[in-house]
């Protein structure tokens, strides 16, 4: 009756659930319980956080009920609030979680995390930070996925489904993954490292009920084509399968017979050896897929060829996500244009489709949503893009080569300036530029205040607005004043505290914030530490402030995810005593040389800050320091196990919360 | 996990003047190696090449503090002392590394001895004999600010590299693959300097020379060739004459 639409309200915030929930339940209720109920709906419609927890007390919501009223919430976010209104609800909510996040590995333990929520189906980690991705981060940090394997192989072992991002995995880990967890769905592994084509042999072979094996640009040590050989012929249940970041050649035929008995293939992305004819006889198998990534699509092709290659792309009618095409030549761009009308996405940042080819070929796609170009598409490109994809939400422009001295490129800041006045949904946008002006950014902010991600690469360090040579404060002050709703920023260009005092004051939704090359002293930071109050990542290299601004705002850490900083002047005295005063941070010194060595005052070369549960890690490399609270016990990077004696881990960690040392 | 706990009491910011005031001290770190990110690094395992050096800096020991002036300087001068087009300063322009791998087999006549090989040799670089790849090269023509990009590897002979120019650079909008000769232009117009149309293509090879395109079987141009320019007639003949 009521319990369907009841559902559908689920989906709209949990206090519409609650309200509904609670008050088709209440008719089914004694009678005398139902003044509580209604009281509580009430309550509970106004907001999770200011129920009081003396009306709840009182009351007995049988836990069956509450299990069942918990169970339909599916955002973490939402979640993480059920679980703090009171401790019924927290170990509720815990027994019914299955989607678990964990966005720093080093945030939590393994065991706390497997302890906490014995039902976990799905498990998504994050390791290295964002910079990793630039290589800022020296190899050997951490971010093993290994302790994790092993808590949950231990502890929750219907795990069906691990998403790991920017984490060191080994073939052990994948070897772990397939033997403990009997009912295993879904690997999605991005930006990681440390495997090789053994790994996925395992799971290959091993994973009976496989969904979705997805590489995304992982570096992974590649010793053959042979580990697709490895599914087994009972294996039917493949829905996407990514290997597009291998190079070795895989052989056909086995990939032709798994495509054959995988029915419910959606997503297919070849690697660059898989060549034309391949491609061809593989789309003939999948007329069902919604993405393709293709091969290299340079082949000589005869005419019988290519006319088949040409049907194969005409039969993909659910096609609406388009990505590989390395090497295209021109004169095979038209095989695409079957599909174009339906596509969504597409990724042409590995193709080297130039113009007049991409003019062509885009204003075919007139519902595309998501288009990932290089700067081949020049000027001229982006505005037939912004005059034919209407539908266009996130746009990313990569350079095709990276020097930093080319003043001649035809891509300026008027591509992008196109793109906003013409494409009206547009909200996520990174765009690599030579140099940039003011009036740009003042004009684009003006066009799309609806941004949500809006990424800035001006490739030249400390470019100035090339037509006034001023900075480019006032520029990304339009952006922040204007796009309330930004989420994630990237600056570059020439900037002066000014700019982040702008967005300091400004961007008060802002939760991930990159900075490079910026800024003149210390207030610059303080700016963003003081006034940004969603922050939750901010990352900064080549940055002129010191020690003053992260010492004042030392409490505003703990409120986010990480701070990572290289190159900038923070002293190792500073970290010392970030650390000693925020004991619920760990103040992580990457440096080559040991921090005692360095005069006190002498700045270390990277800092990454994190807030944490679990304490100081245990992994750390020789070059990771890390600064233990107990002064007396002072610098190393190895586990606090040196020093402990008789007292465990947890026992000395809660001895220096419960009695804080004052520094 | 935590949720939502605002962000405690607002930081006791003293007065701006003490801020202002240790701005000025800590913004001038004292003689050290600050070159923000271009040191040397000593090879120590697990620490490689995450540094790229430019040798010893006059910046760091002349003025205490680091002016923005020195770093551009710095940035400038590994710019030029590397001549490797991409890496010259670590993680920037901020590319991932499995992306700038493609962009390094695709850039691979303009990169030399470039020393971040080893960052992205991490990867197994594609075998180019196998599959074909990309070469692109900057073509400029005098009077046109704006250069373009090639891609010579998508050509296999002189004529099909001149119909593309010219329709990059001779056509006032982007055509079709098909289009009619323009009465005044003929088709083979710069590969043969004949001198009707003003205009002569010319390239610089690995030794830095310019030369007329055409005189060298394609082969040994694709294997020499590292930019183009389309100059006048007037200019080529005497610089021409400077080579020949």
């Amino acid at each position: 009756m009521g319990a369907s639409s009841t559902l559908l309200m689920v989906s709209h915030g949990h206090c519409l659930l609650c309200f509904s929930c609670l008050v088709t339940l209440i008719a089914h209720f004694e009678s005398h319980l139902k003044p509580f109920l209604f009281f509580l709906s009430i309550s509970l419609s106004l907001s999770f956080r200011r129920l009081s927890v003396s009306v709840l007390m009182g009351l007995r919501l049988p836990s069956k009920v509450l299990e069942h009223i918990i169970s339909f919430i599916d955002a973490n976010e939402d979640r993480n609030s059920v679980s703090l209104v009171c401790k019924s609800w927290f170990e509720t909510e815990r027994r019914t979680r299955r989607k678990v996040f964990v966005g720093n590995c080093y945030a939590v333990t393994p065991a706390a995390v497997a302890r906490r929520f014995p039902k976990m189906r799905s498990l998504t980690l994050k390791g290295k930070p964002h910079f990793a991705d630039y290589n800022l981060v020296p190899d050997g940090w951490g971010g093993y996925a290994w302790p994790w394997i092993e808590a949950m192989a231990a502890k929750t072992p219907s795990l069906e489904e691990v998403r790991l991002k920017r984490m060191v995995v080994t073939d052990e880990c994948l070897e772990k993954i397939a033997a403990s967890f009997k009912d295993f769905k879904v690997l999605v592994l991005t930006s990681c490292e440390g495997f090789s084509t053994d790994g996925l042999a395992a799971i290959a072979a091993t994973c009976r009920n496989l969904r979705e094996l997805e590489l995304r640009e992982c570096i992974v040590e590649d010793l053959g084509g042979d580990w697709l050989s490895y599914f087994p012929e009972t294996l039917t249940s493949l829905v996407s399968l990514d290997f597009s970041c291998l190079d070795s050649e895989v052989k056909l035929s086995d990939l032709e017979r798994l495509v054959s008995r995988s029915p419910n293939l959606k997503s297919l992305k070849l690697n660059r050896a898989v060549a034309l004819d391949g491609l061809e006889s593989l789309l003939r198998r999948a007329p069902q897929l919604v993405e393709l990534g293709t091969g290299s699509f340079s082949d000589d092709l005869d005419q019988e060829a290519l006319s088949k290659l040409a049907k194969a792309f005409a039969a993909l009618k659910q096609l609406k996500c388009l990505s590989g095409l390395w090497d295209v030549l021109p004169e095979y761009i038209p095989l695409l244009y079957s599909v174009c009308p339906r596509l969504t996405s597409l990724n042409l940042s590995y193709a080297t489709v130039q113009m007049p080819d991409l003019v062509d070929l885009l204003s075919r796609c007139s519902k595309l949503q998501k288009l990932w170009v290089m700067d081949l598409i020049e000027d001229k490109g982006l505005k037939a893009v912004a005059s034919c994809c209407k539908e266009l939400r996130e746009l990313r422009v990569f350079p095709s080569g990276a020097d930093l001295d080319e003043t001649d490129v035809a891509l300026t800041e008027q591509g992008l300036v196109s793109v906003s006045e013409g494409c009206p949904k547009l909200e996520s946008v990174l765009y690599f530029c030579v140099q940039f002006t003011n009036t740009a950014l003042v004009t684009i902010a003006r066009n799309r205040p609806n941004f949500r991600c809006f990424r800035l690469c001006v490739m030249e360090p400390f470019a100035p607005d090339y037509r006034t040579q001023k900075p480019l404060d006032e520029g990304f002050k339009a952006i922040v004043e204007r796009c309330k709703d930004l989420q994630r920023l990237s600056v570059s260009g020439l900037l002066t505290d000014k700019a982040f005092e702008y967005i300091g004051k400004h961007a008060k939704k802002l939760g991930m914030l990159s900075v490079a090359f910026a800024g003149d002293s210390d207030l610059m930071l303080h700016h963003l530490l003081s006034g940004c109050e969603s922050l939750k990542k901010l990352e900064i290299r080549d940055c002129p402030f010191g020690d003053a601004a992260l010492l004042e705002n030392a409490a505003k850490l703990e409120t986010m995810r990480s701070l990572w900083m290289s190159s900038c002047f923070v002293s190792f005295d500073a970290c010392k005593i970030l650390s000693q005063k925020m004991p619920r941070l760990n103040v992580e010194v990457i440096d080559e040389h040991p921090p005692e060595t360095r005069p006190e005052s002498s700045p270390v070369e990277r800092i990454y800050i994190y807030r944490t549960v679990a304490g100081p890690r245990l992994d750390m490399p020789e070059f990771v320091w890390t600064i233990h609270k107990t002064p007396e016990i002072g610098v190393s990077n190895l586990a606090i196990k040196h020093c402990c004696g008789r007292f465990t881990f947890h026992t000395l960690y809660l001895i220096s919360i419960l009695f804080p040392l004052r520094c | 996990m935590e949720g939502g706990s605002a962000s405690g009491s607002a930081s006791t910011l003293s007065n701006d003047e003490n801020l202002v005031v240790s701005c000025e001290d800590s913004s001038s770190p004292g003689e050290n190696e600050l070159e923000l990110g271009l040191t040397l690094s000593i090879g120590r395992k697990g620490y490689r090449d995450c540094r790229v050096s430019h040798g010893d800096d006059s910046s760091s020991s002349s003025s205490s503090s680091l002016s923005r002036a020195n770093v551009i300087a710095g940035v400038k001068r590994t710019a030029d002392s590397m001549a490797a087009t991409s890496g010259q300063v670590v993680g920037w322009p901020p590319i991932r590394t499995y992306r700038m791998n493609s962009m390094v087999n695709q850039a691979k006549t303009l990169a030399m001895e470039d020393p971040n090989t080893e960052i992205s040799n991490k990867k197994n670089v594609t075998d180019a004999t196998k599959m074909r790849s990309s070469m692109f090269v900057k073509v400029t023509m005098d009077g046109t600010p704006i250069g373009r990009k090639i891609d010579l590897n998508a050509h296999k002979c002189y004529e099909s590299l001149s119909n593309t120019l010219e329709d990059m650079f001779l056509k006032p909008k982007p055509g079709s693959s098909t289009r009619e000769t323009d009465g005044h232009m003929e088709t083979r117009l710069k590969i043969l300097p004949d001198g009707s149309s003003g205009l002569v293509l010319t390239y610089q090879d690995k030794e830095g020379d310019w030369m007329l395109v055409g005189d060298v079987p394609w082969g040994m141009f694709i294997d020499s060739v590292r930019r183009l320019r389309i100059m006048k007639t007037s200019e080529a003949t005497g610089s021409a004459q400077m080579i020949l």
